[in-house]
C-alpha cells in the first residue's frame, strides 16, 4: 500500500435517516441545517463529511452523545450504506461491493470493537474470538491456535473456558478486543470501547490498548466522548457536532486554534498545557540559544524551566537536530492563560 | 391526585363518542321497551328465519371445492400417512403399540429414572422429585398406559408445533407482508373455539390421533410464532452488528447469531407450545383419541368421582412437570467446567441416564412388576373416593349449601338474568355492545363490534350466541366478585402477593378440562356446574393481574398519598386501583378469553349454547355448520378482546404508564 493513498477516504458523505433519505437528499436545497432537516422528518446522521484517514494514524472522533460519531464509523464499515457521498476503503469504493465482496472485506481488514461488547452470550471466550475465523471457515484447529494467541494478547489467560457472563465488564470487553483481532485486521474501529467501564478499569484498558496500538501499529478510528481519553490517544481528533464533522486536526492545534465557536466552547475547559507540545510552537525560521527543549515536550512539562529562564527564544529540537525556536511567552500564556 | 383530573381529551366533534352510545343504548332501551309492551313487530325482535344466509351451505360448497376439486384432500392424506408413520412410531416406543420399531413399551421404571435425571439436569433435587413422582404416580395409580397414549401425541404435535412455529416466525419477522398476513390469522386463531379446529382435522386427517395431532399443533403454533419474532426483534444492535463484523453471510447471521441470541424467548415459546398442545390433547377426546383425556371424559359421563378425581391428579402432575421443566430450561444458563475436567464428568448427567435407563430396562426383564404395573396390582382407590367425595357432599352443610346456590343462584339469579338477555331484540343487543365499543375504545372497534354482533346475527344461531355469551357474562362477574377482592387482599404484602401469584402461575398450567372436575364434583351435571367451571377457570387471570397491577402502581405515587394523609380505604380506589385499571382490564380480557373457551369445553355437561350444537357437528360431517358455530364464538370474543386491550392502552398512555 503506498503511503499516500489514504487507507479510508471519505467524501462529502451523508447519512440520512427516514422514510425516503435518497429521495430527500436529491431534492435538498443546498446550506440546509440540521435543524432544517429534522422540521422536514429526517435525521442527518452524518452530514457532509469529507476526511482522510491514513496508515497507522490513530483518528480520534469525538462528540456529544448523538453527534453522528457511530453513524459515522457505521458508514466506513458499511454497517449502514450511505445516502449521498462516497467512501472509499484502500481505493476501493465500498458502496460498490457487492455482499460476498463486501463480506470478504470485513473477513480479512476490518475489525470492531463496541460499547456494550456485543459478545455472544452462548459461546465461551475462546469461542467468541473464534467466531470470525469460524465464520471464514477455518479450520477448527487454526483457528483455536490463533484464537489461543489473541486471548494471551488481551491477558485473559486461563479464562478461555468462561462465559461472557461469568466475567466482569473489563474482561468483557477484552473478549471483544480480542475478537475484533483475531482476524489481523488492517483497521480497526473502536465505538466507545470503555465509556461502559468504570474509571478505574478504564484508565487500565486506556494502558493495555495504548500497549497493543503500539505493538501493533494498525490504522485506528476510536470513538470516545471523554477529552482526557481522545487526548491520551489521538494522532488528530475530529469533532463532531449534529453529524458533521466540526474540525479535523491534531490536538495541539484544536485546542490552539479551534475552528469554531463551538469547538472552542468545547475545549475551553481543558488545560491546554497538557495538550500543546514544544514541536507546535516553535517557529521553524527563528532561532534560539541554549539548551533546546524536545518537541515532544508539553508546556507542562516545561513548566519549571518556563518560569525560571529569562530568554525570549528557546530553540525546539526533535530527533537531535534543531527544527526551529519557539517564544517563551507563547509558552507562558498557554500556561498562564493568556489575557486575550 | 394526577389520576382524577386526566379526563378523556375533549373532541373538538359534534358528538363525543360517548354521547353516541348513550343515543344507541337509550334506542336499544326503547326497543327492549317496545318488545315488552308486545308493541314490537316479530322481524325486529329476532331476524326472520328467511332472510338468513345460508352460510354453512355457502361454506360446504367452498370446502368442497378445495377439498375435492382442489385436491387439497388428497395431499392432507398423504400427509396424514407420514404423520400417521411417525405417531405409530411414538406410540410403539411410549406404550408399545404394535409398529415400526416394535421395541416398546418403555418400562415405567425407565422412563421415571429418566425423568427424574432430566429434572435433576435442569432443576435440582426438587424438578427431579417432581418429575420422577409423576411417573411414579401414573404408573402405581394404573393408568401409565392412558397416560402415555397422550403423551406418545404430545411428542410428535409438540415438536411439529415448534418447528413450524419457529420457521413462520422466523419468516414473519424477516419479511413484513408475511407479517401482515400472518397476524389477523393469529387474533382469529387464539379466539377460535377448540372445536372448530376438531372437525376439519378429522375430515382431512382421519379420526383418531392423526388428526388429534393435527388439532393439536396448529392450537400450539401461534405463541410460539409470536415469542419468536419477538425475541428476534430483541437482539440486540450491537450483537448483530458484531456478527455483520465478524463477516457473517446471512444464513450465518441467522444460525450463529439471532437464533441463539432469540435463545430465552424461543424456549418461553416451547413451553407455551408443550403446555398448550397438553392441554389439546387431552381435549381431543372429543373426536375419539383415546389418553387420559379420553378417560376422564368417560368417568366424568358415568359420574366416577373418584377415578375422575386420579386422572386429574395425573393430568395436573404431569401439567405441572412440563411446566416446571420447561421453564427450568429457560433460565439454565451454561456453566464452564475448570480445565482437565475429564468427559465423563462433563457429561456426568448423560451418562448417569443413560445407565439408569438401561439398568431398569434390563431388571424389568427380571420383574415385570418394574416394567408394567399389572391390572390389580395398582393402588388406585376410585371406589373408595367416590363414597369419601359422596359421603363429603351428603354432609347437610355442605348439601345445603350447594342446594342453596342451586337454588337460589340459579332460579333467583341466573335463569332470570339468561331469560333477560334473551329478551332484548337483536337490533337492541347489537346496539349495547356497539355502544360499549364506541364508549370504552373508540369508532374503529364499535364498527367492528357492529359487524361483527350482525355477523352473529345472520348466522341463524343468534339464542344459542345469547346463551353462550351470557354463560360467560354471570361466570366472569361472578369470577370478579371472589378474584377481585382475593387479588387486592393478597396484593397488600410482598409475601401473600407471591403466594397467590405462585397459585394462579400453578392453576394457569392445568389443562382447562380438569377445571370441570370440581365442578361436576360440587354440582353435578347441571347448568351451575358450567358456571362453576368457567368460574374458577376465569378467576386465575383476574386474581392475577389485579395482584400485578397493584404490585406495580408506581411507588412514588402510593408515596404521596401516604404523605398527602390517606387511610388505606382512600389510598387503594384514589391511587391504587385506578393506576391498576389498565392492568386489571388486560385480566379481565383474560378471563373473557378463558371463558369463551371453557363455556364451548363445558358444552358436554348439557347447556344449550353454541358448545352443543359444536359438538353434535364433531360425529358428523357438517363442516360448514361446524365453522358458522366457530365463527360466531370467535366474532362475539374478538368484540371484547379488541375493544378492552384498545380501551387498556390508551388508558396507561394516558396515565403514562405505558
Ligand atoms: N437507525 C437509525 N434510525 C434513525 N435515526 C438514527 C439511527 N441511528 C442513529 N440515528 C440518529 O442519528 C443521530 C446520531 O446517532 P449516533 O451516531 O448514534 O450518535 P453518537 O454515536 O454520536 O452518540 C442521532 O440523532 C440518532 O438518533
Ligand atoms: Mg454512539
Amino acid at each position: 500500500m503506498s503511503a499516500d493513498i489514504p487507507v479510508i477516504s471519505c467524501k462529502n458523505a451523508w447519512k440520512i435517516f427516514g422514510p425516503d433519505p435518497e429521495g430527500f437528499l436529491k431534492g435538498m436545497p443546498a446550506g440546509m441545517s440540521f435543524d432544517d432537516i429534522r422540521a422536514a422528518g429526517y435525521i442527518a446522521g452524518v452530514k457532509d463529511v469529507s476526511i482522510d484517514i491514513h496508515k497507522g494514524e490513530m483518528l480520534v472522533i469525538m462528540g456529544l452523545s448523538g453527534s453522528g460519531k457511530s453513524t459515522l464509523v457505521r458508514c466506513f464499515s458499511r454497517l449502514h450504506d450511505i445516502t449521498g457521498g462516497s467512501i472509499s476503503v484502500e481505493g476501493q469504493d465500498i458502496m460498490s461491493l457487492s455482499e460476498k465482496e463486501l463480506i470478504e472485506l470485513r473477513r480479512s481488514k476490518m475489525g470492531m470493537v463496541f460499547q456494550s461488547f456485543g459478545l455472544l452470550p452462548h459461546r465461551t471466550v475462546l469461542e467468541n474470538v473464534a467466531f470470525p475465523l469460524e465464520m471464514r471457515g477455518q479450520d477448527k484447529h487454526a483457528r483455536r491456535e490463533r484464537a489461543l494467541e489473541v486471548v494471551k494478547l488481551v491477558g485473559l489467560e486461563g479464562r478461555e473456558d468462561y462465559f461472557p457472563r461469568e466475567l466482569s465488564g473489563g474482561q468483557q470487553q477484552r473478549v471483544g478486543i480480542a475478537r475484533s483481532l483475531a482476524i489481523e485486521p488492517d483497521i480497526w474501529f473502536l465505538d466507545e470501547p470503555f465509556s461502559a467501564l468504570d474509571p478505574l478499569i478504564r484508565k487500565e484498558m486506556q494502558d493495555e490498548f495504548l500497549r497493543l496500538q503500539q505493538l501493533l501499529n494498525k490504522t485506528i478510528v476510536f470513538i470516545t466522548h471523554d477529552f482526557d481519553e481522545a487526548l491520551r490517544l489521538a494522532d488528530r481528533i475530529a469533532i463532531m457536532k449534529d453529524g458533521a464533522v466540526e474540525q479535523c486536526d491534531t490536538p495541539d492545534q484544536i485546542v490552539l486554534h479551534p475552528a469554531t465557536e463551538y469547538v472552542r466552547k468545547f475545549t475551553e475547559d481543558i488545560n491546554k498545557a497538557r495538550v500543546v507540545h514544544a514541536g507546535v510552537l516553535a517557529q521553524p525560521d527563528a532561532t534560539g540559544e541554549g539548551e533546546p527543549q524536545d518537541a515532544s515536550a508539553t508546556v507542562h512539562d516545561m513548566a519549571r524551566m518556563l518560569v525560571n529562564d529569562t530568554r525570549d527564544m528557546i530553540p525546539v529540537q526533535r530527533n537531535g537536530a534543531v527544527i526551529g525556536a519557539m517564544p517563551r511567552k507563547d509558552a507562558l500564556d498557554i500556561l498562564l492563560g493568556s489575557e486575550a | 391526585m394526577s389520576v382524577e383530573t386526566a379526563t378523556l381529551p375533549k373532541s373538538p366533534r359534534a358528538y363525543s363518542n360517548i354521547q353516541i352510545a348513550v343515543a344507541f343504548v337509550a334506542a336499544a332501551f326503547g326497543l327492549t321497551i317496545l318488545q315488552y309492551i308486545g308493541l314490537l313487530p316479530a322481524w325486529l325482535h329476532r331476524l326472520p328465519e328467511t332472510i338468513i344466509p345460508n352460510f354453512a351451505g355457502w361454506l360446504d360448497a367452498l370446502f368442497n371445492f378445495v377439498k375435492d376439486d382442489l385436491g387439497l384432500l388428497a395431499f392432507t392424506r398423504f400427509l396424514t400417512e407420514g404423520l400417521e408413520w411417525l405417531l405409530d412410531f411414538s406410540a410403539n416406543i411410549f406404550f408399545g403399540k404394535r409398529r415400526f420399531p416394535n421395541v416398546g413399551p418403555i418400562p415405567w421404571t425407565a422412563m421415571a429414572a429418566v425423568a427424574a435425571v432430566i429434572g435433576y439436569y435442569l432443576g435440582g433435587w426438587r424438578l427431579a422429585l417432581l418429575g420422577g413422582g409423576t411417573m411414579v404416580w401414573t404408573a402405581l395409580i394404573g393408568q401409565w398406559k392412558i397416560a402415555m397414549q397422550t403423551m406418545s401425541v404430545l411428542a410428535i404435535a409438540a415438536p411439529l408445533a415448534f418447528a413450524i412455529g419457529l420457521s413462520l416466525g422466523i419468516a414473519a419477522w424477516k419479511y413484513d407482508w408475511v407479517d401482515r398476513a400472518i397476524k389477523p390469522i393469529l387474533s382469529i386463531l387464539q379466539t377460535l373455539p377448540f372445536f372448530t379446529y376438531l372437525l376439519p382435522a378429522v375430515i382431512f386427517f382421519k379420526v383418531g390421533p392423526t388428526a388429534g395431532a393435527v388439532a393439536t399443533t396448529i392450537y400450539a403454533i401461534p405463541p410460539m410464532i409470536l415469542m419468536t419474532t419477538l425475541g428476534l426483534k430483541k437482539v440486540s444492535p450491537e450483537v448483530v452488528e458484531a456478527g455483520k463484523m465478524s463477516g457473517c453471510t446471512k444464513a450465518q447471521m441467522l444460525r450463529h447469531v439471532y437464533i441463539p441470541s432469540a435463545r430465552t424467548e424461543i424456549l418461553v415459546g416451547v413451553n407455551q407450545v408443550i403446555m398448550l398442545c397438553l392441554a389439546m390433547v387431552v381435549l381431543t377426546a372429543f373426536i375419539g383419541m383415546p389418553g387420559l383425556g379420553a378417560k376422564l371424559l368417560a368417568m366424568m359421563g358415568s359420574f366416577k368421582l373418584g377415578r375422575s378425581f386420579e386422572i386429574g391428579v395425573t393430568i395436573v402432575l404431569l401439567a405441572v412437570m412440563l411446566d416446571r421443566m420447561s421453564k427450568a430450561w429457560v433460565i439454565k444458563q451454561p456453566e464452564h467446567f475448570e480445565r482437565g475436567t475429564p468427559w465423563w464428568k462433563r457429561h456426568s448427567m448423560l451418562l448417569l441416564g443413560i445407565g439408569l435407563f438401561s439398568g431398569f430396562t434390563l431388571l424389568s426383564l427380571v420383574v415385570p412388576f418394574l416394567a408394567e404395573v399389572g391390572r390389580g396390582q395398582d393402588l388406585s382407590q376410585g371406589k373408595e373416593l367416590d363414597n369419601l367425595i359422596k359421603g363429603f357432599l351428603d354432609i347437610e352443610l355442605v348439601k345445603a349449601t350447594t342446594g342453596f346456590l342451586r337454588a337460589f343462584l340459579n332460579v333467583q339469579v341466573l335463569i332470570p338474568f339468561r331469560n333477560f338477555m334473551l329478551s332484548i331484540p337483536t337490533p337492541a343487543f347489537i346496539l349495547l355492545v356497539t355502544a360499549f365499543a364506541l364508549a370504552l375504545a373508540g369508532k374503529r372497534e364499535a364498527v367492528f363490534a357492529l359487524i361483527f354482533f350482525s355477523l352473529v346475527a345472520l348466522s341463524g344461531w343468534w339464542d344459542r350466541a345469547i346463551i353462550t355469551l351470557y354463560s360467560v357474562i354471570s361466570a366472569v362477574s361472578l369470577a370478579a366478585l371472589i378474584g377481585l377482592p382475593i387479588g387486592i387482599l393478597a396484593a397488600r404484602s410482598e409475601k401473600w402477593s407471591q403466594r397467590a401469584l405462585l397459585v394462579c402461575d400453578t392453576a394457569q398450567t392445568f389443562p382447562s378440562f380438569v377445571y370441570l372436575i370440581p365442578a361436576i364434583m360440587l354440582f353435578g351435571i347441571t347448568d351451575i356446574a358450567v358456571i362453576f367451571s368457567i368460574l374458577i377457570f376465569a378467576m386465575v387471570p383476574l386474581t392475577r393481574y389485579t395482584i400485578e397491577g397493584l404490585r406495580t402502581v408506581p411507588e412514588e405515587m402510593t408515596e404521596a398519598a401516604d404523605m398527602a394523609g390517606s387511610t388505606r380505604m382512600q389510598k387503594l380506589w384514589n391511587v391504587q386501583l385506578p393506576l391498576a385499571l389498565p392492568t386489571m382490564a388486560v385480566g379481565f380480557n383474560q378471563a373473557i378469553m378463558f371463558a369463551f373457551f371453557m363455556v364451548i369445553i363445558a358444552a358436554f355437561i348439557g347447556t344449550q349454547d353454541l358448545g352443543q350444537e359444536l359438538q353434535r357437528t364433531l360425529a358428523g360431517t357438517d363442516l360448514g355448520k361446524n365453522f358458522v358455530l366457530g365463527i360466531c364464538v370467535s366474532l362475539m370474543a374478538l368484540t371484547f378482546d379488541l375493544t378492552i386491550m384498545k380501551w387498556a392502552a390508551d388508558k396507561k398512555r394516558m396515565l403514562g404508564l405505558a
